[in-house]
């Protein structure tokens, strides 16, 4: 285990944002949160974090644990001038040797001396993600990192973020609104909106009634079709 | 042969615009020029209570702009109203409480250099403080300087990474009254905030880099400082506003040539 919360609630405004929510991260694993807005997404990670603490329940870290975090909406002021590099190595170690192979692996090295503030949508999550790896940590928490991404953006990021993931001993838990990304990629999803109302493994998430009641049944049965789609070319014979 | 007096006016903005080169980059970056000016609105209220209570004027100035500051960013938190009218309240606020007082303490005072500084009167006593505020100050922000950039690109992250964000959100405060606190006896209440964001926007244009954008800040102040004192005495003009308007003067060349963004 790397990070677990046990029954924790936050009440903001005489509000539940949060309702008795578990959840708990194991090494090498891909944990995606879906959910309405106001559901309680960014709350969770954020308490997750150590930002806020649950008003009821607890937050339990494991002592290997090394988190990094992207937040939401991340944009850049033009008022600043500072160069992606800059911004990477901001109050880190300037000993790392490793730094220039994470440039390589990550392939980022033509856009390093840019100034941030110039960068594209995907160019500022590559830089974030670069940034947050430099520590090496074993958990990376991404909040909503495709936002600003157009269709073709948000193929290339979850492409790069499924090489981080199977290049090194990382566990990742994102929140994102890309359903048929995240079915395609992440490991186990979660439904949250103030409570968990389903989670599983993204090919049988999509059977539960949950889901349905949460995205419309409309919604579930294109991704259930989508799924079925996929699993055609494996099942496909030996039901003919 | 130069006069004591105008030495001693040098020294002194030198010193201030070292500290306005740093904190100024800050103010241009969180967007906080109107919090700057309420700050130094709020330092007329500091200045009356050290006439009427017989205490230093700097030190008046420090101690109510401080109140000021903490008692601003609590409420802000609180997040009753927008802090645009948060900020217009308190500061106009302390401003009309400051010149009822000292309309009210009988003695004569001369409202206008409080309000646009008077920095060829600069005692040799004063320039001490100066110099150690500027040494102070510029230390601090070089100590925190990398922890606050990156709170000011993005307060989350820089929390995730440990930083104790409230602590150096603090300092920077701390520093910010300190800073109006010596500087309003230079080019007063009403122009301050100019000393902190002309010559960071000046600067914004020529440079590439947080910490070149402060040391180039820096030395546009300490320019206009010297060019400002000269013209205010050759054309018989009151100092404060000259040091401005050469600042202006700059930014607007600057502007026109390096428009490069």
């Amino acid at each position: 285990m790397l990070i677990q919360a046990e029954n924790i609630s936050v009440i903001r405004n005489k509000k539940e944002i949060l309702k008795n929510v578990n959840i708990n991260i194991q090494e090498r694993d891909f944990v995606t949160i879906l959910g309405p807005n106001g559901g309680g997404k960014s709350m969770l990670l954020k308490c997750l974090l150590g930002f806020y603490n649950p008003d009821f329940g607890s937050v339990t870290k494991s002592s290997k644990l090394r988190v990094s975090y992207t937040p939401q909406d991340f944009t850049v002021d033009k008022s600043i001038p500072i160069r992606a590099l800059d911004f990477i190595m901001l109050n880190k170690s300037k000993k790392n040797k490793k730094i220039n192979d994470i440039f390589q692996e990550l392939n980022i090295e033509n856009i390093l001396n840019q100034q941030l503030s110039t960068l594209s949508g995907g160019e500022l999550q590559k830089i974030l993600i670069t940034r947050s790896l430099i520590d090496n940590p074993n958990l990376l928490i991404l909040d909503e990192p495709t936002q600003n991404l157009d269709v073709s953006g948000q193929l290339n990021f979850y492409k790069f973020l499924n090489r981080i993931y199977e290049s090194r001993n990382i566990s990742i838990l994102m929140v994102s609104h890309d359903l048929h990304m995240v079915m395609a990629s992440t490991k186990k999803v979660i439904c949250l909106s103030n409570h968990i109302c389903c989670s599983g493994e993204p090919s049988t998430i999509t059977d539960d009634p949950e889901f349905a009641n949460l995205f419309g049944h409309d919604f579930a049965n294109m991704m259930s079709l989508y799924r079925h789609d996929i699993n055609h070319k494996h099942n496909g014979e030996s039901d003919d | 042969m130069i006069d004591n007096f105008i030495i001693n006016a040098l020294i002194a903005g030198i010193c201030v615009s070292i500290i306005a080169g740093g904190l100024g980059c800050f103010i241009v970056w969180k967007k906080m020029a109107y919090f700057g000016d309420s700050l130094s609105h709020s330092s007329l209220f500091g200045i009356a209570l050290g006439i009427i209570l017989g205490f230093n004027a700097t030190i008046g100035t420090f101690i109510t702009c401080l109140i000021f500051a903490g008692f601003l960013s609590y409420l802000q938190n609180k997040k009753i109203f927008s802090n645009d009218t948060l900020l217009g309240i308190l500061a106009h606020a302390s401003l009309s409480i400051g010149i009822i007082a000292i309309s009210l303490s009988g003695q004569y005072v001369n409202l206008d250099a409080y309000l646009f500084g008077d920095i060829l009167t600069v005692t040799n006593q004063e320039i001490n403080f100066f110099i150690i505020a500027a040494i102070a100050v510029t230390s601090s922000l070089f100590f925190i300087w990398e922890k606050l950039v990156l709170i000011t690109i993005n307060e989350d992250i820089a929390r995730a990474e440990n930083i104790n964000t409230k602590i150096i959100q603090s300092i920077f405060l701390i520093l910010l009254v300190v800073f109006v606190a010596t500087c309003v006896k230079i080019v007063g209440i009403l122009l301050i905030t100019s000393m902190l964001i002309i010559p960071a926007a000046t600067s914004r244009q020529i440079t590439n880099s947080p910490g070149n954008m402060a040391i180039v800040s820096g030395l546009l102040g300490i320019i206009s400082i010297i060019c400002g004192v000269y013209l205010s005495i050759i054309a018989d003009i009151p100092t404060g506003p000259s040091i401005i308007f050469v600042l202006t003067l700059i930014f607007v060349l600057v502007l026109s040539i390096y428009r490069k963004n």
